[in-house]
This record gives structure tokens, C-alpha cells and sequence, in this order.
């Protein structure tokens, strides 16, 4: 016998369990039986494994997440909040937009094209499962220092899945972020983006009701791929035995993805669904119970009718498989033969498993899993979803937190130099972290479906949502590790102050929020006052841009062996623009523009890409959160655009103006004249947040300092657009030819 | 009434909404057609879109070849349907021998993405009369497959006839011999490029309009003719 039977276990209650290999712990174990009232079938606890863990669960990261909620913003754009797939959001028209970012971290250093591939799939699927057509993708990817001899492996890997997968199913990349940084060596991170729209009366949600309703999967065959991954892979740190996790990562296949997609946006529209869930993490463990749990019934499922590419495959493997590209309908009987046929049209596989019971029927409130007739899964299916274990774990400051706040940057040796600026200049954006991205963005197809208006070099990407009018939305994504490390509540806010910042550049106004909270083990407490702090910051800095969290994904055991990775929240903003043709490119658009930095101009090096890249130093405080100003400077340049009054704008981030205006002149290859009073070095390299360099015509300049004026936000006229070089009055001149070379030739150098 | 132009979607094709949008915008008729399908609907013209039909499985375009709607193209090109294959319909029109040669994976390995100049070569298409022959424009190439390669004699001899629609310049992008990006076929009714004129029609979502040409000379052609 490959499996044991619900009797089988009844009768035999002292059997030895491998639970601990399966990462339960003693008293979970424990719970378990207490919950059944027996001990489970083999079945049973792999599904409690993938379930309880912590990728599934968020049993560690549950108490403070809550926080999202209770301190969220009023706002009246949220359709679908916390809780679901993803978040959906009211953009006017009668359009809604989800989105949202999850984690692929550890299959994509055991596995890096097919982690990333199946990355991003996975997150395709989760926008599709809410009604939605998704229309564009961004990634976040971090790597280990570009000498460690890993990294090529990685880079090349990852880049190429995310293209691949994305590519094949015609959704258009439009921004995100590649960084490299030695705490990432043996931990990269893989995050990836989607956003979909839809009409808002197209939402699904993943419920079975109805008693009598047939329970239909779609989509690929299963197979044993990506057996536990959730809790193998993302649920416990790396050690010397990584390869042999390799099966245990997922193979995708976009081909079938982009079939199942159009399948079933058919379904939708159709009304042919009641309620849908895709398979991902823990596969149709998570799928049949979620939708059971959520829609408050009872569901059998003859598991043996699951269509398997290996015959061979046990009712534990099948129900724990990650297999990609497969979705969970639940249908109407009615129904079914229409969307069976429907389903053929396609070419996609649809298979009825199992049926929704209700309290009248035998079995009612339970999932049954029957495999040729014996029973081998009986359990309440909210168990497994939504009452797994909560861990409000200890927390403790790090020891050398403090000392490595006042190790800050003052002492460090700095260009004074006209010669010695130019030269800081020139190195900042040649390095790996502020040079062009080209070499990586170009692998990914930006303009398929028509309706990208803005994408890579660009702060935001910018996507037109239909033909019939200029509607669009704008989105960025940006973390920053080094600042989360030196304070974590500062650094999620600076995170997230800086993808506000991003998409306003656009025009866009900033709407809601998604977020992949990328950390080490929960289970060292330096960790978890990191991820406690870093919850606090974000939820509070949400609060106070008036922007709501709307989902997102937790990403624990970033280490290898006992060292975390630096904390790395990720946050993603989505904003909405009334018409893309008033957009605006983050570059200089032409000559005799007047050039202005608006916000306040700090000397601040604490985490500066100028400390990294010149020194290899890290410590100090972060820059001051500014997030009034943030929200000052974002009204101010939405109304600039809506108006029609700036020709450019561009965010000063990492590396601060210098590096900011190198990126606008190479553009379009529009040179600038600049003065800069006071300390040149700060003016150039200090990174004060809330802060952008706008253009204008000399007929728009009045009427923008009355409006900046209005804001408070102090505005310094910097000089004027045009020629080849970009001169900084009495100081230095570079050629945009010398500048174009440092800051293309950078990622082409290390990995083309 | 205006002329109707058919947009084929196989499984896989990616590009196809795209296309039909840029034959609307040209002012003709779009018209959807099935890759199962043994009917082109009555269409004056036929646009095979880009994407990874059958997941380009064995070979890009090579499975899509033997689909119901393919001998219905292969049919009626022959007697005159001007045929226009992008990127993956490139590839098929190539593997369903209406046009000559191969393309294979780009030099460089990767998939890339960029804004590409190009030359057309001649203006004596369907696809290309209201171009001026040696005018240069831009559009979009995107794809991971698209070096285009043949035998000598078959390059010498395309070259020949004037059937090297159009050619990369500012550099070749992946490797195609004699920096090809298009070609047609004798008649001159079937034409292939590896880049993407349904990605320019518009500067707001493209890098300029220079593509949308494409699709208003077939209409034209059409009225001409």
C-alpha cells in the first residue's frame, strides 16, 4: 500500500510520524491529533506540512501584519482588501486594477531560470484568479556582489526566466530594480509584479459555495514537481545541501499559462465560474481548502481523477504538488458541459474532481479526498486554511545595531576637487548599483498589447488600460536594504516613500499599496525586531500618504546559515492618471528647458550609494523620512502635468542629484548647464528623500512657483537643458559621450 | 465599403490584438480568423501576428505550419493574397515555405528588445507602397529567434530580384546575413519581417507611427487594384 486510508490511521494510533522531517514542530504535531481526533493519514499531514508552513500560514509575520488593517488609510478605491488573492482597486469607469508582488527567492538560487520563471507565473495566476486580465509585470531582483562567483550563474538565470516566462505570455515588463549587494550572496531576491484590470463586475473570489456545485480543475497536468516546496524550500534557510532541493522546485511552461489565461478571462466574461482559485504554493492542498474555508462548506474530491503525468504518483504527491498552470473552477452543474467545451476549444486540459456538500449532505463542513474509493483525507478544511498556528516570537534589538547607527559616514575622505567630483561622478554611475539597466530590461519585451506609454529608463511604469479612452495606471516597485538595515522602520518607509515618489513623476496619482517583506529566519529574534519594526514603519507611512495596503507576501528565511540578509521590504505603488497623453518622461525632453530641484537638500550620507561604492561603508542613520513633503512634492508635479507645465521629472534617489541628472541628460542625449550653491559634494551626492528635478519652459516657470509656492516645498533654480556635456558651473564639464559609456558599459562589462 | 483585414490567433500568438488594432487604425476592416478554423472569412488580407505559437515547440512556427487555417493561407496566397507574417508569422510563412530561408536563435543568445531602424527596400509590395524605397524607418524588434539565415545561392538570388523588403541599419541586432530583416516572396504578395509594425503606430504607446504605413498600403493596394 502507497498510502495509508483514514481507517488505516484510526486503527493505528501509535505509528511513528515524520513530522519534524516534514517541519511540523512537537506541539503543532500534537494539535494536529487534537483537531482530528486521531492521528492523521500520511495524506494528511503532508498537507498540514505545506499548510502550516510558514510560506503558507504566515504563522511568524501574522500578528504584525494586522497592523496594515488597523491602521489603514480611509479610502474609498478599495473593491477588495487584505485577504484575498490581491487587492483590488476602484480606478473610475468602471474599471478595477489588482496587483501584486510575491517572493521566489529560494527556487530561484537552487533553480534561477526556473524559479524566476515560475515567479513570475505564479503571480500572473493570482491576478488572473480575480476576474482580471493581466496587463504588464515588473521585477525586483537582488543579487550578491558582482565578483562573487555565483552571481553570473544567478543574474544570467534569472534575468533570462523572468523574460522568458513573461515574454511568452505577452505581458510587457515595465520597470522594477536589479541590485547587488554581498549580503545577498547565497540569498537572492526574486520579486515579482503583476497588474491586471478588469470591469468591476468581472471580480472572483475564491469561495465554493452551493451545495451540488462541481469542483473542475484546469490547466496542466500534475506532476511531482515542486512537491513541498512551500515548506522545504521557502520555509527554512539554506545549508550545504541545497542541490539536492532542486526537485522541489516548480517547471513552468508560459505556453500553457497564456492558454489557461485566455481560457479563462472566457469563463469570466461567460459567467460560467461561482467561484476560483489558482494552484500555487502547496497546490490543490491550499486550493480545495481555501475555497471550502472561505465559502463555508463542505467539499469531496475523488482525488484519483486528477489527470497525472506520472501514473506512478501517490494521493500524498498529487494533493502536494506545485505543479505550474493549473486553476480551481467551481461550477454550477448546469454549466459544466459548456465550460468542458470551452475548455477544449482552448486546448485546456478540465477535469470534474469533486463536488461542494452542505450541511444537509454527509460529510458537511469536512473535506473528503477519496483515491479509487478509500478515503485517505477527512479534515475541517479552515484548519489547514485559516486557523493554522499564530507565533508572536520574541524580538530583540540587534547587538550591534547601535554600533552600527554611529558608525556614520562623517570621517570619510571626500571629493573637493572640480577633477575629484567629476571623477566620484564618473564611478558612481559605472557601478553596479547605479548604472544603466539596459543589458537586463532589454531581454524583456516592453511593448507587447499596446499599451505601455512609459517603462524602463523611466521612474514609473506607465500602462493605458483601454482603447476607448486615455485612462491609465502607473506603477513602481523599490527597496532598499542598506537603509532597512540601518533602521528598519525608516527603511520600509523610505521604500515606500520612494515608489510614491516614482509614480507621481509620472503624472499618476498614487492609490494603494502591495509589498514583499523579504527577511532572514523569524526564528532569531534580531530578525523578527527587524520585520516588527519594518511592519510598524510601512503601516504607519501608508497611514500618513493616505495610500492602503492591499496585499502582498512575506518572504522568511533569507540566510544562509546564520546570517540574514539585510532586512528588505519591497513595496510597490499603483497610481492612476485620468490621461496618459499628459504623462511625463523622467528624462530632459529637449533644449532651453529650466531645470529645478524642488524639496529641501540635506547633507545626509548615512547608507549612501557614495559611502558603498567609494568606501564599502555602511552605517549611520538612513535619510530623514520626509513623508509631508513627499506628499507635498507629489501633488505638486501631478498638478504640473494635469496642467501641462513640466516637460520632465525625474526622483533623486540613490546616489542623489549627481547620478539623477546624468540619467535625465542620457536619455535623450540633452546635455545641461547647472550651478549648485553650497557644499558641492552634497549637492551632488547627499540623498535627501522627497526630492525631484523638473523641467519647464520659461512661459510655464511663473505659474509652477505659484503652485510650488502654495506647497511650502522649497524650489532651487539649477541651470538650463541643452548641449553635449553636462557642465556644473566652475566646478567640472563631462561629455554625455564619456557619461554614456560609464553608465552603459557597467552591466554589459560584468555579465554580457 | 472598406477592405477586410484578417488577424490569425493561434494558441500562443501574442501580438494579435495588436495588429487588429493596427488595422483599425489604418482604416480597414479587422477581422479575427482561427488558427482551427478552414475559413478566411472573405478577407482581402491576411496578418500573421507575432507570440510563440504552439509555445514554438520543436521549432518556432513549425507546429502552426499544420494548422487547419495555414492550408487555407497557403492556398490562397497562391493566387494572389497579400500575406503579411511578423516576428512568429515570419517564422511560419518561412516553415510553410511561402518564403525562403530560416531564422535561427539571435547571435547574441539573449531575447532582446529595442527600437530598430531599419531600411525598406523596396516600395513594390502590398505591405510597402506608400513607404519611398530607401527610407528609413523605426519600429520595435523583439524576439529571441529572429537571425535570419539561407544558402548563398538563395540570399544571391533574393538579392537579385529585388526581394529583401527590408534591412537593418545602426547596427545588426542578431546576426541576420546580409543584416536582412524582411523579405517577400516572387509575386511579391507574401512578405516577412522579424520587427513589429503593429508597435508603431502610435508615438504614445510605440517609438514613433512609422509602422502603421504597413497596413494602410495593403489597403490601398487593395483599392488600386
Amino acid at each position: 500500500m502507497t498510502y495509508e486510508t483514514v481507517e488505516h490511521a484510526r486503527s493505528t494510533p501509535d505509528v511513528d510520524q515524520p513530522y519534524a522531517e516534514l517541519g511540523l514542530k512537537d506541539d503543532e504535531y500534537a494539535r494536529i491529533k487534537d483537531i482530528l481526533g486521531r492521528r492523521p493519514t500520511d495524506t494528511e499531514l503532508a498537507m498540514y506540512s505545506v499548510m502550516w508552513s510558514e510560506h503558507c500560514s504566515y504563522k511568524s509575520s501574522k500578528v504584525h501584519l494586522r497592523q496594515f488593517g488597523d491602521k489603514a488609510p480611509d479610502t474609498d478605491v478599495l473593491l477588495v482588501g487584505i485577504g484575498e488573492n490581491a487587492g483590488v482597486v476602484d480606478v473610475g469607469h468602471g474599471l478595477a486594477v489588482t496587483f501584486k508582488v510575491e517572493s521566489h527567492n529560494h527556487p530561484s538560487y537552487v533553480e534561477p531560470y526556473q524559479g524566476a520563471a515560475t515567479g513570475v507565473g505564479g503571480i500572473v495566476r493570482d491576478i488572473l484568479t480575480m476576474g482580471a486580465r493581466p496587463i504588464g509585470v515588473m521585477d525586483s531582483l537582488r543579487f550578491g556582489a558582482v565578483d562573487n562567483p555565483d552571481t553570473r550563474r544567478l543574474v544570467g538565470g534569472v534575468v533570462a526566466g523572468v523574460g522568458g516566462y513573461g515574454n511568452c505570455l505577452g505581458l510587457p515588463n515595465v520597470g522594477g530594480e536589479v541590485g547587488f549587494d554581498p549580503t545577498y550572496n547565497g540569498n537572492p531576491l526574486v520579486n515579482a509584479l503583476c497588474v491586471g484590470v478588469m470591469p468591476v463586475d468581472r471580480i472572483q473570489l475564491a469561495r465554493a459555495e452551493g451545495a451540488g456545485n462541481q469542483v473542475i480543475l484546469l490547466g496542466a497536468k500534475t506532476g511531482r514537481d515542486g512537491i513541498g516546496g512551500v515548506s522545504v524550500l521557502a520555509s527554512a534557510s539554506f545549508d550545504d545541501e541545497s542541490p539536492s532541493k532542486r526537485p522541489s522546485v516548480q517547471v513552468g511552461d508560459p505556453f500553457t499559462e497564456k492558454i489557461l489565461i485566455e481560457c479563462c478571462l472566457e469563463l469570466f466574461d461567460r459567467g460560467l465560474v461561482t467561484g476560483i482559485q489558482d494552484l500555487g504554493g502547496a497546490g490543490l492542498s491550499c486550493a480545495t481548502t481555501e475555497t471550502a474555508s472561505h465559502g463555508g462548506s463542505g467539499m469531496r474530491v475523488a482525488l484519483d481523477r486528477v489527470p497525472l503525468r506520472e501514473p506512478s504518483m501517490t494521493p500524498l504527491e498529487v494533493i502536494t504538488s506545485e505543479s505550474q498552470e493549473r486553476m480551481l473552477a467551481i461550477v454550477q452543474p448546469a454549466d459544466v458541459a459548456e465550460v468542458l467545451s470551452l475548455c477544449e476549444r482552448w486546448g485546456v486540459h478540465a477535469t470534474v474532481i469533486g463536488d461542494v456538500v452542505d450541511d444537509s449532505d454527509e460529510g458537511a463542513g469536512r473535506l473528503v479526498v477519496t483515491w479509487h474509493g478509500d478515503v485517505v483525507v477527512d479534515v475541517p478544511p479552515e484548519s489547514l486554511a485559516d486557523d493554522g498556528p499564530v507565533y508572536d516570537r520574541p524580538l530583540a534589538r540587534p547587538a550591534d545595531q547601535d554600533a552600527l547607527q554611529q558608525d556614520a559616514p562623517d570621517m570619510l575622505p571626500r571629493p573637493a576637487s572640480g577633477e575629484e567630483l567629476r571623477a566620484t561622478l564618473l564611478q558612481l554611475v559605472s557601478s553596479p548599483n547605479l548604472c544603466s539597466r539596459r543589458w537586463v530590461t532589454e531581454q524583456y519585451d516592453r511593448y507587447v498589447l499596446g499599451g505601455t506609454v512609459l517603462a524602463m529608463p523611466h521612474d514609473a511604469g506607465l500602462l493605458r488600460l483601454d482603447d476607448d479612452s486615455f485612462r491609465g495606471i502607473a506603477l513602481a516597485l523599490d527597496g532598499n536594504g542598506r537603509y532597512a538595515r540601518l533602521d528598519p522602520y525608516a527603511g520600509a518607509q523610505l521604500a515606500l516613500a520612494e515608489a510614491y515618489r516614482n509614480v507621481s513623476m509620472s503624472g499618476a496619482r498614487p492609490l494603494a499599496v502591495t509589498n514583499c517583506l523579504n527577511f532572514g529566519s523569524p526564528e532569531d529574534p534580531s530578525v523578527m525586531w527587524q520585520f516588527a519594526e519594518a511592519t510598524r514603519g510601512l503601516a504607519d507611512g501608508c497611514l500618513e500618504l493616505g495610500v492602503p495596503v492591499t496585499g502582498g507576501n512575506v518572504s522568511f528565511y533569507n540566510q544562509t546559515g546564520a546570517t540574514a540578509i539585510n532586512p528588505t521590504p519591497v513595496v510597490g505603488v499603483l497610481g492612476v492618471i485620468d490621461d496618459v497623453r499628459k504623462r511625463l518622461p523622467s528624462g530632459f525632453a529637449g533644449d532651453d528647458d529650466v531645470i529645478l530641484l524642488l524639496g529641501a537638500s540635506e547633507p545626509e550620507f548615512g547608507g549612501s550609494e557614495w559611502a558603498w561604492v567609494v568606501h564599502g561603508h555602511l552605517g549611520g542613520w538612513p535619510p530623514l523620512v520626509r513623508l509631508a513633503a513627499e506628499r507635498a512634492l507629489a501633488d505638486l508635479v501631478q498638478q504640473g502635468a494635469a496642467e501641462g507645465l513640466l516637460t520632465s521629472a525625474h526622483d533623486v534617489s540613490d546616489g542623489g542629484l549627481g547620478p539623477a541628472l546624468v540619467e535625465a541628460a542620457l536619455w535623450r542625449g540633452v546635455g545641461a548647464r547647472v550651478v549648485l550653491d553650497g557644499d558641492p559634494f552634497a549637492g551632488l551626492f547627499g540623498e535627501s528623500t522627497a526630492r525631484a528635478v523638473v523641467t519647464c519652459t520659461d512661459a510655464s516657470l511663473d505659474r509652477l512657483m505659484t503652485l510650488a509656492g502654495d506647497t511650502g516645498l522649497p524650489v532651487t533654480r539649477l541651470g538650463r537643458t541643452g548641449g553635449d556635456a553636462l557642465v556644473v558651473d566652475g566646478l567640472f564639464t563631462v561629455g554625455l559621450a564619456d557619461l554614456g559609456a560609464a553608465h552603459e558599459g557597467g552591466l554589459p562589462a560584468l555579465f554580457g | 465599403m472598406t477592405a477586410r483585414i484578417g488577424v490569425v490567433t493561434f494558441p500562443g500568438s501574442l501580438d494579435d490584438r495588436d495588429a487588429l488594432r493596427a488595422v483599425r487604425l489604418a482604416g480597414a476592416e479587422p477581422i479575427s480568423l482561427w488558427h482551427g478554423d478552414h475559413d478566411l472569412r472573405q478577407v482581402d488580407a491576411v496578418v500573421l501576428p507575432g507570440g510563440f505559437s504552439y509555445g514554438d515547440y520543436l521549432r518556432c512556427g513549425a507546429i502552426a505550419r499544420f494548422s487547419p487555417i495555414m492550408r487555407e493561407v497557403v492556398e490562397a496566397a497562391a493566387n494572389g493574397l497579400a500575406v503579411l507574417g511578423i516576428c512568429n508569422g515570419f517564422q511560419v510563412l518561412c516553415e510553410s515555405h511561402l518564403l525562403p530561408g530560416a531564422l535561427i536563435r539571435n547571435a547574441g543568445l539573449h531575447f532582446t528588445c529595442l527600437d530598430q531602424r531599419l531600411r525598406v527596400e523596396t516600395a513594390s509590395t502590398p505591405w510597402t507602397s506608400e513607404y519611398a524605397a530607401g527610407s528609413e524607418i523605426t519600429i520595435p524588434l523583439k524576439n529571441g529567434e529572429g537571425r535570419y539565415v539561407a544558402d548563398p545561392q538563395t540570399l544571391d538570388d533574393l538579392e537579385a530580384s529585388g526581394r529583401v523588403v527590408f534591412r537593418y541599419v545602426g547596427g545588426n541586432p542578431n546576426g541576420s546575413l546580409r543584416d536582412i530583416a524582411g523579405i517577400r516572396n516572387e509575386a511579391g504578395n507574401v512578405v516577412g519581417l522579424m520587427p513589429h509594425p503593429e508597435h508603431a503606430i502610435d508615438a504614445l504607446t510605440g517609438p514613433g507611427a512609422d509602422g502603421l504605413a504597413m497596413f494602410v498600403s495593403v489597403l490601398k493596394s487593395m483599392v488600386t487594384a
